[in-house]
């Protein structure tokens, strides 16, 4: 049953919250702490524990799925309510630190790349894989990852 | 003309999801024919969203975009807190733990690095703008990691709406960074191969944005990137809130 799903996601949810309460209790701050992050757990474990069991129907399935794809549009919604003009008196802070945190993450892409050796392009990996193809060696089992 | 907007208004849930419907639609279809793609359909209409709700608070005077007109009162529920918390908890079902121990170790890292060098940047260019409370620095912060990270923080730790749409403009912008930069630097930072997507995907984060940058480098990557970034959102809205929001908080001692 679909609202199975909702309700699964609800009661993932509404526990997060919960915990993420106390969390902020225990820590002596009046907000949610992690609420979101802990209600995901509980979904992924959740998740788990019914696939193990056979029990993840497609109804299920679909009703937590349904508010997972809704995401965006409720992202453009949370966006059009937001206090732009207010924002916009801001200028300048958005562009140095949205630029700033790109240039220093594609930084440290290379720099993690170089520092852990080279790897197979994608490109080296296709011509592998089309060379396993044509000629078929015994016992190999060609190391394909997608 | 009355009678039209009494619909609307007392309809006002379903009136959000039918505008939201038609900027998502005209969205895609910018992206695919002006942008041929490079700018994810989604990213615009976030865009799109944020320049409405300027409008909206020009027209009204108000603090809350177009929400604020009657009509469009459902955008205020359906963007609010309660459904988006619900939807982004959602997404998590569809994170496969198999696939996620392939990212392994390095995949990990990159996400850590992804979250906190972001953050930090972006606390320090907000502390350089002159705020000085540590709910206006780690929501700024935030944003620099994605953009909903940014809201999610700033809405957990009671930051004002200004601040969040700050966050939230910071972190669209960068998501159009990534989508517009990456295919310009992929050569320079090395990403041709899954190793180098999954961190690319980990350090980026926005979805939009890794999986529309790697799309206009190389289609094949995209999986690999996705699948780290995936993780980012999650990863962001767990600590921002919490860990780095108290570290903000004892470093400038209020």
């Amino acid at each position: 049953m679909t609202i199975s799903g909702v309700a699964l996601l609800a009661i993932c949810t509404l526990l997060g919250g919960f915990l993420g309460d106390l969390l902020g209790a225990a820590l002596g701050v009046k907000a949610n702490v992690g609420g979101v992050g802990i209600a995901m757990i509980f979904l992924i474990a959740a998740r788990l524990w019914l696939v193990r069991r056979k029990l993840l129907s497609h109804g299920l399935k679909t009703g937590v799925e349904f508010w997972g794809s809704f995401y965006i549009p409720i992202v453009v919604a949370m966006a059009a309510q937001q206090n732009v003009v207010a924002a916009a008196k801001g200028g300048p802070i958005v562009i140095i630190a949205g630029v700033g945190a790109v240039v220093v993450c594609f930084a440290m892409v290379a720099l993690i790349g170089r520092l852990s050796g080279r790897v197979e392009t994608m490109d080296e990996i296709e011509a592998r894989e089309a060379e396993a193809l044509a000629a078929p060696v015994p016992h190999f089992k060609s190391g394909r990852i997608g | 003309m009355s009678m039209i907007s009494h619909v609307l208004v007392a309809n006002s849930l379903i009136t959000a999801f039918a505008v939201v419907g038609i900027l998502m639609w005209i969205s895609g279809a910018i992206s695919k024919y002006l942008t041929f793609g490079r700018i994810h359909g989604s990213a615009i209409a976030i865009m799109l969203g944020l320049a409405l709700a300027f409008l909206g608070g020009l027209s009204t005077g108000g603090e809350k975009g177009v929400a604020d007109l009657p009509a469009l009162a459902g955008i205020g529920l359906m963007g609010g807190a309660m459904l988006r918390d619900f939807a982004i908890v959602a997404t998590a079902f569809e994170v496969d733990v198999v696939h996620a121990r392939k990212a392994g170790l390095i995949g990990a890292v990159a996400l850590g690095l992804g979250t906190v060098v972001p953050f930090i940047l972006g606390v320090l260019v907000a502390a350089a703008f002159g705020y000085t409370d540590a709910e206006s620095l780690t929501t700024i912060g935030a944003g620099a990691v994605t953009y909903i990270v940014g809201p999610v923080t700033g809405a957990a730790i009671g930051a004002s709406s200004p601040v969040i749409a700050l966050s939230i403009a910071t972190g669209v912008f960068k998501a159009v960074i990534v989508m517009i930069g990456t295919p310009f630097v992929a050569k320079m930072i090395g990403l041709n191969n899954p190793r180098s997507a999954m961190v690319f995907g980990g350090l980026m984060g926005t979805v939009s944005g890794v999986s529309g940058g790697l799309a206009a480098t190389d289609r094949r990557l995209v999986p690999y990137g996705a699948l780290t970034a995936t993780f980012h959102t999650g990863l962001g809205c767990l600590v921002a809130p919490s860990i780095l929001y108290f570290t903000v908080r004892a470093i400038i001692g209020s």
